[in-house]
Protein backbone atom coordinates (compact mmCIF):
# COMPACT_ATOMS: atom_id res chain seq x y z
CA UNK A 1 0.00 0.00 0.00
CA UNK A 2 2.86 2.52 1.03
CA UNK A 3 4.77 1.43 -1.96
CA UNK A 4 1.28 2.31 -4.25
CA UNK A 5 0.90 5.46 -2.96
CA UNK A 6 4.57 6.02 -3.40
CA UNK A 7 4.01 5.44 -7.04
CA UNK A 8 0.85 8.06 -6.95
CA UNK A 9 2.78 10.89 -6.00
CA UNK A 10 6.00 9.91 -7.56
CA UNK A 11 4.26 9.99 -10.83
CA UNK A 12 1.27 12.71 -10.30
CA UNK A 13 1.85 14.62 -13.03
CA UNK A 14 1.41 11.58 -15.58
CA UNK A 15 -1.74 10.51 -13.72
CA UNK A 16 -3.51 13.89 -14.48
CA UNK A 17 -2.49 13.53 -18.27
CA UNK A 18 -3.93 9.70 -18.18
CA UNK A 19 -7.14 11.22 -16.45
CA UNK A 20 -7.30 14.17 -18.77
CA UNK A 21 -6.71 12.37 -22.22
CA UNK A 22 -9.26 9.35 -20.99
CA UNK A 23 -11.74 12.50 -21.55
CA UNK A 24 -10.20 14.32 -24.42
CA UNK A 25 -10.45 10.38 -26.43
CA UNK A 26 -14.09 10.89 -24.86
CA UNK A 27 -14.49 14.01 -26.28
CA UNK A 28 -12.92 13.55 -29.73
CA UNK A 29 -14.96 10.96 -30.60
CA UNK A 30 -18.21 11.29 -29.18
CA UNK A 31 -19.78 12.93 -32.33
CA UNK A 32 -19.03 10.98 -35.10
CA UNK A 33 -21.26 9.74 -37.79
CA UNK A 34 -22.29 6.23 -38.47
CA UNK A 35 -19.68 6.13 -42.09
CA UNK A 36 -16.97 6.76 -40.45
CA UNK A 37 -17.19 4.62 -37.30
CA UNK A 38 -15.08 1.88 -39.49
CA UNK A 39 -12.01 4.03 -40.49
CA UNK A 40 -12.16 5.66 -36.90
CA UNK A 41 -12.00 2.12 -35.46
CA UNK A 42 -9.17 1.46 -37.67
CA UNK A 43 -6.98 4.21 -37.38
CA UNK A 44 -7.22 4.16 -33.35
CA UNK A 45 -6.06 0.56 -33.89
CA UNK A 46 -3.18 1.89 -35.31
CA UNK A 47 -2.58 4.83 -33.04
CA UNK A 48 -2.55 1.73 -30.39
CA UNK A 49 0.41 0.55 -32.10
CA UNK A 50 2.22 3.05 -30.56
CA UNK A 51 3.65 0.43 -28.21
CA UNK A 52 5.82 -0.24 -30.72
CA UNK A 53 7.91 2.50 -28.66
CA UNK A 54 8.25 -0.01 -26.00
CA UNK A 55 10.03 -2.65 -27.82
CA UNK A 56 12.29 -0.22 -29.75
CA UNK A 57 13.40 0.77 -26.10
CA UNK A 58 13.40 -2.42 -24.79
CA UNK A 59 15.63 -3.87 -27.68
CA UNK A 60 17.78 -0.33 -26.73
CA UNK A 61 18.08 -1.40 -23.47
CA UNK A 62 19.43 -4.44 -23.82
CA UNK A 63 22.65 -5.69 -23.61
CA UNK A 64 24.74 -7.56 -26.44
CA UNK A 65 24.08 -11.04 -24.78
CA UNK A 66 20.40 -10.94 -23.67
CA UNK A 67 18.93 -13.68 -25.68
CA UNK A 68 15.38 -13.18 -24.46
CA UNK A 69 15.38 -8.93 -24.57
CA UNK A 70 16.61 -9.01 -28.51
CA UNK A 71 14.62 -12.10 -29.29
CA UNK A 72 11.38 -10.96 -27.76
CA UNK A 73 12.12 -6.97 -28.28
CA UNK A 74 12.30 -8.04 -32.42
CA UNK A 75 9.43 -10.01 -32.25
CA UNK A 76 7.52 -6.44 -30.29
CA UNK A 77 9.07 -4.63 -33.04
CA UNK A 78 8.00 -6.61 -36.18
CA UNK A 79 4.16 -6.95 -34.97
CA UNK A 80 4.37 -3.68 -33.51
CA UNK A 81 5.24 -2.62 -37.18
CA UNK A 82 2.69 -4.62 -38.49
CA UNK A 83 0.00 -2.62 -36.30
CA UNK A 84 1.37 0.61 -37.48
CA UNK A 85 2.08 0.56 -40.90
CA UNK A 86 -0.58 -1.93 -42.15
CA UNK A 87 -3.53 -0.10 -39.64
CA UNK A 88 -2.54 3.44 -41.39
CA UNK A 89 -2.26 1.65 -44.97
CA UNK A 90 -5.96 -0.24 -44.72
CA UNK A 91 -7.33 2.80 -43.04
CA UNK A 92 -6.02 5.27 -45.96
CA UNK A 93 -7.33 2.55 -48.56
CA UNK A 94 -11.00 3.13 -46.48
CA UNK A 95 -10.78 6.52 -46.84
CA UNK A 96 -9.34 7.02 -50.16
CA UNK A 97 -12.76 5.59 -51.52
CA UNK A 98 -14.86 8.54 -49.91
CA UNK A 99 -12.34 10.77 -51.00
CA UNK A 100 -12.74 9.66 -54.89
CA UNK A 101 -16.26 9.55 -54.32
CA UNK A 102 -16.53 13.52 -53.04
CA UNK A 103 -14.71 14.31 -56.47
CA UNK A 104 -17.36 13.30 -58.54
CA UNK B 1 20.20 18.80 -25.27
CA UNK B 2 18.95 15.66 -27.17
CA UNK B 3 16.92 14.59 -24.16
CA UNK B 4 14.64 17.62 -24.95
CA UNK B 5 14.70 17.36 -28.66
CA UNK B 6 13.02 14.03 -27.78
CA UNK B 7 10.63 14.97 -25.63
CA UNK B 8 9.81 18.21 -27.62
CA UNK B 9 9.13 15.63 -30.60
CA UNK B 10 6.63 13.22 -28.62
CA UNK B 11 4.76 16.55 -27.89
CA UNK B 12 4.17 17.04 -31.19
CA UNK B 13 3.32 12.95 -32.00
CA UNK B 14 0.69 13.52 -28.85
CA UNK B 15 -0.71 16.60 -30.61
CA UNK B 16 -0.80 15.11 -33.66
CA UNK B 17 -2.53 11.82 -32.35
CA UNK B 18 -5.27 14.45 -31.01
CA UNK B 19 -5.56 16.16 -34.42
CA UNK B 20 -5.66 13.30 -36.39
CA UNK B 21 -8.39 11.73 -34.21
CA UNK B 22 -10.58 14.61 -34.18
CA UNK B 23 -9.62 14.99 -38.04
CA UNK B 24 -11.18 11.25 -38.82
CA UNK B 25 -14.41 11.78 -36.57
CA UNK B 26 -15.35 14.49 -40.40
CA UNK B 27 -15.76 12.67 -43.87
CA UNK B 28 -14.08 15.76 -44.90
CA UNK B 29 -10.90 15.81 -43.30
CA UNK B 30 -10.66 12.03 -42.40
CA UNK B 31 -7.79 10.96 -44.96
CA UNK B 32 -5.44 13.78 -43.88
CA UNK B 33 -6.43 12.54 -40.18
CA UNK B 34 -5.03 9.28 -40.68
CA UNK B 35 -1.84 11.15 -42.51
CA UNK B 36 -1.14 12.92 -39.23
CA UNK B 37 -1.81 10.30 -36.70
CA UNK B 38 0.83 8.17 -39.43
CA UNK B 39 3.28 11.19 -39.15
CA UNK B 40 2.95 11.48 -35.20
CA UNK B 41 3.73 7.77 -35.28
CA UNK B 42 6.60 8.80 -37.84
CA UNK B 43 8.23 10.91 -35.66
CA UNK B 44 8.00 9.56 -31.96
CA UNK B 45 9.43 6.15 -33.43
CA UNK B 46 12.57 8.45 -34.99
CA UNK B 47 12.84 10.54 -31.53
CA UNK B 48 12.80 7.01 -29.53
CA UNK B 49 15.82 5.79 -31.67
CA UNK B 50 17.98 9.20 -30.76
CA UNK B 51 16.47 8.71 -27.09
CA UNK B 52 20.09 9.17 -24.94
CA UNK B 53 20.24 5.79 -22.53
CA UNK B 54 21.83 5.27 -19.53
CA UNK B 55 23.12 1.35 -20.98
CA UNK B 56 22.16 -0.90 -23.84
CA UNK B 57 23.76 -2.07 -27.01
CA UNK B 58 21.40 -0.01 -28.91
CA UNK B 59 20.91 -2.93 -31.62
CA UNK B 60 19.99 -1.23 -34.36
CA UNK B 61 20.42 -3.24 -36.80
CA UNK B 62 17.71 -6.01 -34.72
CA UNK B 63 15.22 -2.44 -34.56
CA UNK B 64 15.85 -1.52 -38.35
CA UNK B 65 15.49 -5.77 -39.03
CA UNK B 66 12.36 -6.02 -37.23
CA UNK B 67 10.98 -2.12 -38.93
CA UNK B 68 11.58 -3.67 -42.56
CA UNK B 69 9.63 -6.93 -42.23
CA UNK B 70 6.79 -5.27 -40.51
CA UNK B 71 5.96 -2.40 -42.72
CA UNK B 72 6.52 -4.95 -45.45
CA UNK B 73 4.06 -7.23 -44.02
CA UNK B 74 1.62 -4.58 -42.33
CA UNK B 75 1.74 -2.71 -46.58
CA UNK B 76 1.74 -5.98 -48.37
CA UNK B 77 -1.53 -7.05 -46.00
CA UNK B 78 -3.23 -3.78 -46.05
CA UNK B 79 -3.09 -3.07 -49.94
CA UNK B 80 -4.08 -6.76 -50.62
CA UNK B 81 -6.79 -7.41 -48.35
CA UNK B 82 -10.56 -7.27 -50.10
CA UNK B 83 -12.70 -4.53 -48.91
CA UNK B 84 -14.98 -7.32 -47.21
CA UNK B 85 -12.51 -8.39 -45.18
CA UNK B 86 -11.66 -5.48 -43.73
CA UNK B 87 -12.86 -5.63 -40.23
CA UNK B 88 -10.97 -9.23 -40.36
CA UNK B 89 -7.69 -7.03 -41.24
CA UNK B 90 -8.29 -4.90 -38.24
CA UNK B 91 -8.77 -7.20 -35.89
CA UNK B 92 -5.52 -9.15 -37.29
CA UNK B 93 -3.30 -6.02 -36.39
CA UNK B 94 -5.28 -4.61 -32.95
CA UNK B 95 -3.79 -8.45 -31.96
CA UNK B 96 -0.44 -8.26 -32.72
CA UNK B 97 -0.71 -4.60 -31.32
CA UNK B 98 -1.77 -6.44 -28.26
CA UNK B 99 0.78 -9.52 -29.12
CA UNK B 100 3.87 -6.68 -28.67
CA UNK B 101 2.56 -5.43 -25.05
CA UNK B 102 2.89 -9.13 -24.05
CA UNK B 103 6.48 -9.48 -25.13
CA UNK B 104 7.59 -6.32 -23.78
CA UNK B 105 5.86 -7.06 -20.35
CA UNK B 106 7.09 -10.19 -20.47
CA UNK B 107 11.05 -9.04 -20.93
CA UNK B 108 10.20 -6.28 -18.45
CA UNK B 109 9.02 -9.02 -15.46
CA UNK B 110 11.91 -11.46 -16.53
CA UNK B 111 14.68 -8.80 -15.69
CA UNK B 112 12.28 -7.73 -12.51
CA UNK B 113 12.30 -11.30 -11.21
CA UNK B 114 16.34 -10.84 -11.05
CA UNK B 115 15.99 -8.02 -9.31
CA UNK B 116 14.17 -9.65 -6.69
CA UNK B 117 16.36 -12.92 -6.91
CA UNK B 118 19.45 -10.61 -6.22
CA UNK B 119 17.15 -8.85 -3.06
CA UNK B 120 16.96 -5.97 -4.96
CA UNK B 121 13.52 -4.20 -5.00
CA UNK B 122 10.84 -2.77 -7.49
CA UNK B 123 8.46 -0.23 -7.57
CA UNK B 124 5.29 -2.25 -6.76
CA UNK B 125 3.49 0.18 -8.95
CA UNK B 126 5.67 -0.04 -11.53
CA UNK B 127 5.97 -4.47 -11.32
CA UNK B 128 1.67 -4.02 -11.09
CA UNK B 129 1.47 -2.00 -14.52
CA UNK B 130 4.20 -4.11 -16.06
CA UNK B 131 1.94 -7.40 -14.92
CA UNK B 132 -1.14 -5.44 -16.17
CA UNK B 133 -0.11 -4.56 -19.53
CA UNK B 134 0.69 -8.54 -20.28
CA UNK B 135 -2.65 -9.15 -18.74
CA UNK B 136 -4.67 -6.83 -20.90
CA UNK B 137 -2.28 -7.20 -23.92
CA UNK B 138 -2.51 -10.78 -23.88
CA UNK B 139 -6.72 -10.67 -24.11
CA UNK B 140 -6.75 -8.19 -27.07
CA UNK B 141 -3.77 -10.45 -28.71
CA UNK B 142 -5.65 -13.80 -28.17
CA UNK B 143 -9.57 -12.32 -28.26
CA UNK B 144 -8.60 -10.27 -31.67
CA UNK B 145 -7.54 -13.68 -33.12
CA UNK B 146 -10.34 -15.42 -31.80
CA UNK B 147 -12.55 -12.83 -33.54
CA UNK B 148 -10.61 -12.84 -36.43
CA UNK B 149 -11.35 -16.73 -36.92
CA UNK B 150 -15.02 -16.09 -36.19
CA UNK B 151 -15.59 -13.18 -39.40
CA UNK B 152 -13.10 -15.46 -41.18
CA UNK B 153 -15.75 -18.04 -41.14
CA UNK B 154 -12.71 -20.18 -39.71
CA UNK B 155 -14.64 -20.94 -36.46
CA UNK B 156 -18.32 -22.00 -35.88
CA UNK B 157 -19.99 -20.40 -33.34
CA UNK B 158 -22.33 -22.91 -32.83
CA UNK B 159 -19.80 -25.89 -32.76
CA UNK B 160 -16.65 -23.75 -30.40
CA UNK B 161 -18.41 -23.54 -27.67
CA UNK B 162 -17.56 -23.64 -24.00
CA UNK B 163 -19.48 -24.63 -20.92
CA UNK B 164 -21.15 -22.04 -18.64
CA UNK B 165 -18.91 -19.42 -20.24
CA UNK B 166 -19.69 -16.75 -17.33
CA UNK B 167 -18.38 -18.52 -15.02
CA UNK B 168 -15.27 -19.94 -16.85
CA UNK B 169 -14.63 -16.51 -17.47
CA UNK B 170 -15.47 -14.87 -13.79
CA UNK B 171 -13.11 -17.74 -12.46
CA UNK B 172 -10.33 -16.84 -14.80
CA UNK B 173 -10.74 -13.28 -14.35
CA UNK B 174 -10.41 -13.70 -10.70
CA UNK B 175 -7.29 -16.35 -10.83
CA UNK B 176 -6.01 -13.63 -12.93
CA UNK B 177 -6.56 -10.87 -10.48
CA UNK B 178 -5.30 -13.19 -7.94
CA UNK B 179 -2.33 -14.30 -9.18
CA UNK B 180 -1.76 -10.27 -10.17
CA UNK B 181 -2.05 -9.79 -6.15
CA UNK B 182 0.05 -12.98 -4.90
CA UNK B 183 3.01 -11.81 -7.44
CA UNK B 184 2.81 -8.72 -6.01
CA UNK B 185 3.05 -9.39 -2.37
CA UNK B 186 5.68 -12.24 -2.89
CA UNK B 187 7.61 -10.60 -5.53
CA UNK B 188 10.27 -13.06 -4.53
CA UNK B 189 8.26 -16.15 -5.94
CA UNK B 190 9.72 -18.02 -9.00
CA UNK B 191 9.15 -16.66 -12.56
CA UNK B 192 6.82 -19.71 -13.03
CA UNK B 193 3.70 -17.01 -11.38
CA UNK B 194 4.90 -14.13 -14.16
CA UNK B 195 3.97 -17.22 -16.72
CA UNK B 196 1.33 -18.27 -15.74
CA UNK B 197 -0.33 -15.62 -15.29
CA UNK B 198 0.34 -15.03 -19.11
CA UNK B 199 -0.73 -18.25 -20.11
CA UNK B 200 -4.10 -17.89 -18.28
CA UNK B 201 -4.80 -14.25 -19.50
CA UNK B 202 -3.79 -16.06 -23.06
CA UNK B 203 -6.59 -18.05 -22.75
CA UNK B 204 -9.14 -15.75 -20.94
CA UNK B 205 -8.58 -13.64 -24.24
CA UNK B 206 -10.44 -16.64 -25.83
CA UNK B 207 -12.79 -17.88 -23.61
CA UNK B 208 -14.05 -14.28 -23.32
CA UNK B 209 -14.94 -13.85 -26.78
CA UNK B 210 -16.19 -17.64 -27.59
CA UNK B 211 -19.47 -17.33 -26.24
CA UNK B 212 -19.92 -13.54 -28.11
CA UNK B 213 -21.76 -14.47 -30.89
CA UNK B 214 -20.28 -13.63 -34.91
CA UNK B 215 -23.07 -10.86 -35.34
CA UNK B 216 -21.31 -8.61 -32.28
CA UNK B 217 -17.80 -9.28 -33.14
CA UNK B 218 -17.57 -5.41 -34.18
CA UNK B 219 -18.33 -4.48 -31.42
CA UNK B 220 -15.62 -7.32 -29.68
CA UNK B 221 -13.24 -5.57 -31.94
CA UNK B 222 -13.96 -2.41 -31.17
CA UNK B 223 -13.54 -3.60 -27.40
CA UNK B 224 -10.55 -5.13 -28.05
CA UNK B 225 -8.61 -2.55 -29.36
CA UNK B 226 -10.12 -0.23 -26.42
CA UNK B 227 -7.97 -3.03 -24.77
CA UNK B 228 -4.40 -2.48 -26.94
CA UNK B 229 -4.50 1.08 -26.14
CA UNK B 230 -4.82 0.33 -22.47
CA UNK B 231 -2.20 -2.29 -23.04
CA UNK B 232 -0.41 0.25 -24.74
CA UNK B 233 -0.90 3.35 -22.24
CA UNK B 234 0.22 0.33 -19.01
CA UNK B 235 3.63 -0.18 -21.13
CA UNK B 236 3.83 3.54 -20.91
CA UNK B 237 3.59 3.96 -17.24
CA UNK B 238 6.26 1.56 -17.39
CA UNK B 239 9.19 3.01 -19.50
CA UNK B 240 7.65 6.39 -17.81
CA UNK B 241 7.14 7.79 -21.53
CA UNK B 242 4.39 10.11 -22.36
CA UNK B 243 3.77 9.23 -26.13
CA UNK B 244 2.43 6.02 -25.07
CA UNK B 245 0.95 6.77 -21.79
CA UNK B 246 -1.12 9.31 -23.89
CA UNK B 247 -1.87 7.65 -27.26
CA UNK B 248 -2.33 4.80 -25.66
CA UNK B 249 -4.79 6.33 -22.89
CA UNK B 250 -6.53 8.36 -26.43
CA UNK B 251 -7.27 5.08 -27.75
CA UNK B 252 -8.38 3.59 -24.50
CA UNK B 253 -10.88 5.79 -24.23
CA UNK B 254 -11.75 6.59 -27.83
CA UNK B 255 -12.08 2.97 -28.23
CA UNK B 256 -14.34 2.02 -25.31
CA UNK B 257 -16.66 4.97 -26.41
CA UNK B 258 -16.38 3.70 -29.78
CA UNK B 259 -18.31 0.53 -28.24
CA UNK B 260 -20.55 2.17 -26.51
CA UNK B 261 -21.71 3.62 -29.23
CA UNK B 262 -21.91 0.37 -31.43
CA UNK B 263 -23.98 -1.03 -28.41
CA UNK B 264 -26.26 1.71 -27.92
CA UNK B 265 -27.16 1.27 -32.33
CA UNK B 266 -27.98 -2.30 -31.31
CA UNK B 267 -30.33 -1.12 -28.41
CA UNK B 268 -28.32 -3.19 -25.93
CA UNK B 269 -25.59 -2.92 -23.20
CA UNK B 270 -22.36 -3.78 -23.64
CA UNK B 271 -22.40 -6.37 -20.33
CA UNK B 272 -25.32 -7.46 -22.57
CA UNK B 273 -22.97 -8.46 -25.46
CA UNK B 274 -20.19 -9.76 -23.53
CA UNK B 275 -22.66 -12.47 -21.37
CA UNK B 276 -24.31 -13.63 -24.03
CA UNK B 277 -24.58 -13.03 -27.68
CA UNK B 278 -26.79 -13.36 -29.94
CA UNK B 279 -26.05 -16.23 -32.36
CA UNK B 280 -24.86 -18.33 -29.35
CA UNK B 281 -28.19 -18.53 -27.66
CA UNK B 282 -30.72 -19.41 -30.21
CA UNK B 283 -33.24 -20.26 -28.24
CA UNK B 284 -36.01 -18.44 -30.01
CA UNK B 285 -35.67 -19.60 -33.07
CA UNK B 286 -37.98 -20.88 -35.54
CA UNK B 287 -41.50 -21.26 -34.97
CA UNK B 288 -41.82 -21.06 -38.55
CA UNK B 289 -42.09 -24.51 -39.96
CA UNK B 290 -45.36 -24.56 -41.65
CA UNK B 291 -44.87 -21.41 -43.26
CA UNK B 292 -43.98 -20.77 -46.77
CA UNK B 293 -42.14 -17.74 -48.40
CA UNK B 294 -43.03 -16.73 -51.92
CA UNK B 295 -40.67 -16.43 -54.65
CA UNK B 296 -41.01 -13.60 -57.32
CA UNK B 297 -39.78 -13.93 -60.56
CA UNK B 298 -36.99 -11.88 -62.33
CA UNK B 299 -39.82 -10.36 -64.73
CA UNK B 300 -42.35 -9.40 -62.31
CA UNK B 301 -39.78 -8.17 -60.01
CA UNK B 302 -38.35 -5.67 -63.42
CA UNK B 303 -41.51 -4.98 -63.70
CA UNK B 304 -42.59 -3.92 -60.04
CA UNK B 305 -39.45 -1.48 -59.80
CA UNK B 306 -40.02 -0.30 -63.35
CA UNK B 307 -43.14 0.97 -62.53
CA UNK B 308 -42.97 2.36 -58.55
CA UNK B 309 -42.23 5.92 -57.72
CA UNK B 310 -39.75 5.01 -54.83
CA UNK B 311 -37.82 2.27 -54.37
CA UNK B 312 -35.51 1.92 -51.17
CA UNK B 313 -32.50 -0.30 -50.88
CA UNK B 314 -31.47 -2.10 -48.28
CA UNK B 315 -27.70 -3.61 -48.15
CA UNK B 316 -26.27 -6.09 -45.69
CA UNK B 317 -23.47 -8.24 -45.20
CA UNK B 318 -24.80 -10.08 -48.03
CA UNK B 319 -23.84 -7.63 -50.67
CA UNK B 320 -20.55 -7.17 -49.42
CA UNK B 321 -19.54 -11.05 -49.69
CA UNK B 322 -21.09 -11.55 -53.13
CA UNK B 323 -19.31 -7.92 -53.85
CA UNK B 324 -23.27 -6.87 -55.23
CA UNK B 325 -22.52 -3.01 -54.66
CA UNK B 326 -21.09 -1.86 -57.85
CA UNK B 327 -24.20 -4.02 -59.87
CA UNK B 328 -26.86 -2.11 -57.26
CA UNK B 329 -25.36 1.31 -58.39
CA UNK B 330 -26.11 0.14 -61.72
CA UNK B 331 -29.66 -0.98 -60.89
CA UNK B 332 -29.86 2.73 -59.06
CA UNK B 333 -28.99 4.18 -62.59
CA UNK B 334 -31.21 2.41 -64.65
CA UNK B 335 -33.73 2.96 -62.52
CA UNK B 336 -33.28 6.60 -61.99
CA UNK B 337 -33.05 7.48 -65.80
CA UNK B 338 -36.98 5.80 -65.71
CA UNK B 339 -37.38 8.21 -63.07
CA UNK B 340 -37.66 6.13 -60.02
CA UNK B 341 -36.26 7.71 -56.98
CA UNK B 342 -33.69 5.47 -55.58
CA UNK B 343 -32.42 5.63 -51.98
CA UNK B 344 -30.33 3.24 -49.66
CA UNK B 345 -30.97 2.47 -46.42
CA UNK B 346 -28.34 2.20 -44.01
CA UNK B 347 -29.11 0.69 -41.00
CA UNK B 348 -25.80 1.30 -38.23
CA UNK B 349 -24.92 -2.04 -37.59
CA UNK B 350 -25.44 -3.44 -41.24
CA UNK B 351 -22.37 -5.56 -42.21
CA UNK B 352 -19.69 -6.78 -39.77
CA UNK B 353 -18.78 -3.11 -39.15
CA UNK B 354 -20.27 0.02 -38.56
CA UNK B 355 -19.94 2.24 -41.89
CA UNK B 356 -19.31 -1.21 -43.60
CA UNK B 357 -22.00 -0.57 -46.36
CA UNK B 358 -21.30 3.24 -46.80
CA UNK B 359 -17.36 2.36 -47.52
CA UNK B 360 -18.88 -0.19 -49.67
CA UNK B 361 -21.48 1.69 -51.63
CA UNK B 362 -18.94 4.93 -52.02
CA UNK B 363 -16.32 2.35 -53.64
CA UNK B 364 -19.46 1.65 -56.37
CA UNK B 365 -19.78 5.33 -56.80
CA UNK B 366 -23.28 5.92 -54.67
CA UNK B 367 -23.94 9.78 -54.22
CA UNK B 368 -23.42 10.37 -50.47
CA UNK B 369 -26.82 11.74 -50.44
CA UNK B 370 -28.63 9.01 -51.75
CA UNK B 371 -27.49 6.78 -48.09
CA UNK B 372 -30.47 7.61 -45.51
CA UNK B 373 -29.76 6.52 -41.94
CA UNK B 374 -31.46 4.99 -39.66
CA UNK B 375 -34.35 7.30 -38.76
CA UNK B 376 -34.62 9.22 -41.98
CA UNK B 377 -34.72 5.39 -43.41
CA UNK B 378 -37.46 4.63 -41.32
CA UNK B 379 -39.21 7.82 -42.45
CA UNK B 380 -38.29 7.19 -46.15
CA UNK B 381 -39.94 3.76 -45.84
CA UNK B 382 -43.42 5.08 -45.49
CA UNK B 383 -43.38 6.28 -48.97
CA UNK B 384 -41.57 3.52 -50.65
CA UNK B 385 -43.31 1.65 -53.22
CA UNK B 386 -40.32 -1.39 -53.21
CA UNK B 387 -37.83 -2.44 -50.95
CA UNK B 388 -34.93 -4.75 -52.14
CA UNK B 389 -33.05 -6.17 -49.21
CA UNK B 390 -29.60 -6.99 -50.70
CA UNK B 391 -28.20 -9.59 -48.35
CA UNK B 392 -29.67 -7.71 -44.69
CA UNK B 393 -31.47 -9.95 -42.42
CA UNK B 394 -31.50 -9.08 -38.78
CA UNK B 395 -31.60 -5.34 -38.85
CA UNK B 396 -34.88 -5.99 -40.93
CA UNK B 397 -36.34 -8.80 -38.77
CA UNK B 398 -39.72 -7.62 -37.51
CA UNK B 399 -39.58 -9.44 -34.34
CA UNK B 400 -36.96 -6.97 -33.04
CA UNK B 401 -40.01 -4.76 -32.55
CA UNK B 402 -43.33 -7.35 -32.05
CA UNK B 403 -42.04 -10.68 -30.31
CA UNK B 404 -40.09 -9.99 -26.94
CA UNK B 405 -38.65 -13.69 -26.88
CA UNK B 406 -36.76 -12.67 -29.55
CA UNK B 407 -32.77 -11.95 -28.53
CA UNK B 408 -32.50 -9.11 -30.55
CA UNK B 409 -35.91 -8.16 -28.93
CA UNK B 410 -35.70 -3.94 -28.67
CA UNK B 411 -32.83 -3.61 -31.51
CA UNK B 412 -33.79 -0.41 -33.69
CA UNK B 413 -34.41 -2.36 -37.14
CA UNK B 414 -35.54 -0.61 -40.42
CA UNK B 415 -39.04 -0.87 -40.55
CA UNK B 416 -39.65 -1.96 -44.21
CA UNK B 417 -42.82 -3.72 -43.99
CA UNK B 418 -44.06 -0.14 -43.73
CA UNK B 419 -43.61 0.20 -48.01
CA UNK B 420 -45.84 -1.36 -50.48
CA UNK B 421 -43.61 -4.27 -51.56
CA UNK B 422 -40.41 -5.87 -50.02
CA UNK B 423 -38.28 -7.99 -52.13
CA UNK B 424 -35.52 -9.91 -50.27
CA UNK B 425 -32.52 -11.34 -52.21
CA UNK B 426 -30.84 -13.81 -50.46
CA UNK B 427 -28.91 -17.38 -51.37
CA UNK B 428 -31.20 -19.64 -49.61
CA UNK B 429 -33.70 -19.37 -46.41
CA UNK B 430 -31.05 -20.40 -43.94
CA UNK B 431 -31.03 -17.69 -40.81
CA UNK B 432 -28.72 -14.71 -40.60
CA UNK B 433 -25.56 -13.99 -38.93
CA UNK B 434 -27.55 -14.09 -35.58
CA UNK B 435 -29.15 -17.27 -36.35
CA UNK B 436 -32.73 -15.85 -35.87
CA UNK B 437 -35.26 -16.82 -38.24
CA UNK B 438 -36.99 -13.85 -39.83
CA UNK B 439 -40.64 -13.88 -39.97
CA UNK B 440 -39.95 -11.00 -42.67
CA UNK B 441 -39.47 -13.99 -45.67
CA UNK B 442 -43.14 -15.29 -44.17
CA UNK B 443 -45.01 -11.77 -44.88
CA UNK B 444 -47.35 -11.22 -47.40
CA UNK B 445 -45.98 -8.17 -48.83
CA UNK B 446 -42.94 -10.11 -49.22
CA UNK B 447 -41.09 -11.59 -52.20
CA UNK B 448 -38.03 -14.09 -51.94
CA UNK B 449 -35.33 -13.08 -55.14
CA UNK B 450 -33.04 -16.95 -54.42
CA UNK B 451 -29.40 -16.69 -55.58
CA UNK B 452 -26.37 -14.98 -55.38
CA UNK B 453 -27.09 -11.02 -54.86
CA UNK B 454 -24.50 -10.01 -57.33
CA UNK B 455 -26.37 -12.55 -60.12
CA UNK B 456 -29.32 -11.86 -59.26
CA UNK B 457 -29.16 -8.20 -59.70
CA UNK B 458 -27.64 -8.21 -63.15
CA UNK B 459 -30.12 -10.59 -64.19
CA UNK B 460 -32.71 -7.69 -62.80
CA UNK B 461 -31.07 -4.76 -64.46
CA UNK B 462 -30.68 -6.65 -67.92
CA UNK B 463 -34.82 -7.93 -67.55
CA UNK B 464 -35.53 -4.03 -66.95
CA UNK B 465 -32.95 -3.40 -70.14
CA UNK B 466 -35.54 -5.39 -71.84
CA UNK B 467 -38.52 -4.23 -70.73
CA UNK B 468 -37.48 -0.60 -72.46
Amino acid sequence: MEYLLQFFSDNLLMIYVLVLAIFLGYELISNVPTVLHTPLMSGANAISGVVIIGAILLIRQAEAGDYLALSLGTLGIILGTINVVGGHAVTDRMLEMFKRKKGN
Amino acid sequence: MIHQLVELGYLIAVILFIIGLKQLSSPRTARKGNLLAATGMGIAILVTLILPLESGANNYLLIALGIAIGSVIGWIAARKVKMTAMPQMVSIFNGLGGACAVAISLVELVGYQATFESGGAVFAGVHLTALMAMFVGGVAFTGSMLAYGKLEGLIDDRKVRIPQPTVVNLVLLLSILAGIGYKLAMPAEPLTWVIAIMVVSLIYGITFVIPIGGADMPVVISLLNAFTGVAAALAGLVYDNHVMLVGGILVGSSGTILTVLMCEAMNRSLLNVIIGGFGSTGKAAAQSGDQVAKEITLMDAAILLSYSNSVIIVPGYGMAVAQAQKVCHELEMLLEDKGVSVRYAIHPVAGRMPGHMNVLLAEADVSYDKLLDLDDANKALADADVVIIVGANDVVNPSAKTDPGSPIYGMPILDVLQAKHTIVLKRSMSPGYAGIQNPLFFHEKNRMLFGDAKDSLSKLVSEIKTLG
